[in-house]
């Protein structure tokens, strides 16, 4: 690995300006994504320098403002696990946040994490559409269906950083993750649901974390059998090392039945 | 930078974008910490940061300043076995022993929290750390027969 200059600014203003001054430089929350990419050389450009944000305080913490649980960008799956608001007020993410990884990464895993990388498996990300979540970041909030511009990209700035993830409180989401196995796998399918109102997000489907449209059109008009087969028309699932585009088609179709009882069902 | 190993102040002059891995192995000698994977999906380099199990390999060193890192040497006490390396032992819960390290420390922490964990508990426990030999059955009783 070429030689790579690690910061660690004292506080967010610190960081910041670093950000802006340092070329080619990587944000570094819990290091579960970035450091493997790193360390296999497979960032481009090669990062010339790793901010660590891991440790400010600004980034950490699960706090209830009125109808909104905020969750600092740096915070680990595990503290919002073990978060009574989280537990109580969107257990669907807490369900999400379980699924990823094992203790190791749920340790080090982050909200902020999970959205800059943008991966279309990246198992919180259809939890915080189907809640309509907002990215705050240091400049501004994002609404949750602008932030997925493209395959791994994302509506953030070169220089800008996310601080926290707002979730409305009191949402009835339902939650589902379709792996290998249990604990560990990366998602054949991944998946969100919303009745009241209308959600339906899922990720490992197409190059996007995605909310299927005419899915959502069809649940609006209380169109069960119209939902089931209008979601094989939104997603773009392909064949992979993990899973094929008709297996994925088939369990998306499965899964979406699935929740859609359990919401039925209260 | 200046951080505890095994209960010892140690520093580390260089780059603190290294991997935790790489120094505590190649620059602190603490080889007990293995590289499975390197993507932290095995569990192999499991370490204790403050208390909590993590994967060495996913951590840059910069990150631990100031931090109480333990590995594996650092589990037995004056050259004494915790109960639960005896466990291990006596359960033959070890065979080709590179996941043996981490499958300690995690199941370390989970007996710190739960001092009577469930089978199911001791998996989910588990679960990030990864063994082609046992088939799990060995090490589950292994830490089952702990239980206080």
């Amino acid at each position: 690995m070429p030689h790579v200059t690690y910061l660690r600014p004292k506080n967010i203003k610190e960081a910041l300006q670093l950000y802006r001054a340092t070329p080619r430089c990587r944000l570094l929350a819990g290091g579960t994504d970035l450091m493997v990419m790193l360390h296999a050389g497979a960032l481009q450009p090669a990062p010339q320098a790793v901010l660590d944000v891991w440790s400010l305080s600004e980034l950490k913490g699960v706090r209830r403002v009125r109808d909104v649980l905020e969750i600092g960008a740096a915070e680990s799956y595990t503290r919002i696990i073990g978060s009574r608001d989280a537990q109580e007020l969107v257990p669907a993410l807490v369900a999400a946040a379980r699924t990823i990884g094992a203790a190791q990464i749920q340790n080090r895993g982050t909200l902020g994490g999970n959205l800059a990388n943008a991966s279309p498996a990246g198992d919180t990300l259809p939890v915080l559409l189907a809640y309509d979540a907002v990215v705050v970041t240091d400049r501004r909030t994002i609404p949750i269906d602008a932030f997925f511009t493209g395959y791994r990209k994302t509506a953030l700035e070169s220089d800008e950083l996310i601080t926290a993830v707002r979730l409305p409180v009191g949402r009835n989401v339902q939650f589902r993750k379709v792996g290998t196995r249990a604990a560990q796998a990366i998602s054949k399918v991944v998946m969100a649901v919303s009745r009241e109102p209308a959600r339906i997000a899922i990720g490992s489907v197409a190059e996007v974390p995605l909310r299927a449209g005419r899915a959502e059109a069809a649940l609006a008009r209380n169109d069960v059998e119209g939902v089931i087969a209008a979601v094989a028309e939104d997603i773009r699932p392909i064949d992979d090392v993990r899973s094929t585009a008709t297996y994925r088609r088939q369990v998306t179709q499965n899964v979406l039945r699935e929740l859609l009882d359990a919401l039925a069902r209260g | 930078m200046r951080f505890t190993l095994n209960g010892r102040e140690v520093s580390f002059e260089g780059s603190g974008a290294r991997r935790l891995l790489d120094v505590l192995r190649e620059d602190l000698g603490k080889t007990g910490t293995k590289e499975g994977c390197g993507e932290g999906e095995c569990g192999a380099c499991s370490v204790l940061i403050d208390g909590e199990v993590v994967d060495s390999c996913l951590v840059a060193v910069g990150q631990v300043e100031g931090c109480k890192v333990i590995t594996v040497e650092g589990l037995a006490e004056g050259g004494r076995l915790t109960p639960l390396q005896q466990s291990f032992i006596d359960h033959g819960a070890a065979q080709c022993g590179i996941c043996t390290p981490g499958m300690l420390l995690a199941a370390h922490v989970l007996l710190e929290r739960a001092r009577r964990p469930s089978a199911d508990e001791v998996r989910e426990a588990l679960a990030g750390n990864l063994c082609r030999c046992t088939g799990y059955t060995k090490i589950i009783e292994a830490v089952l027969s702990c239980r206080t």
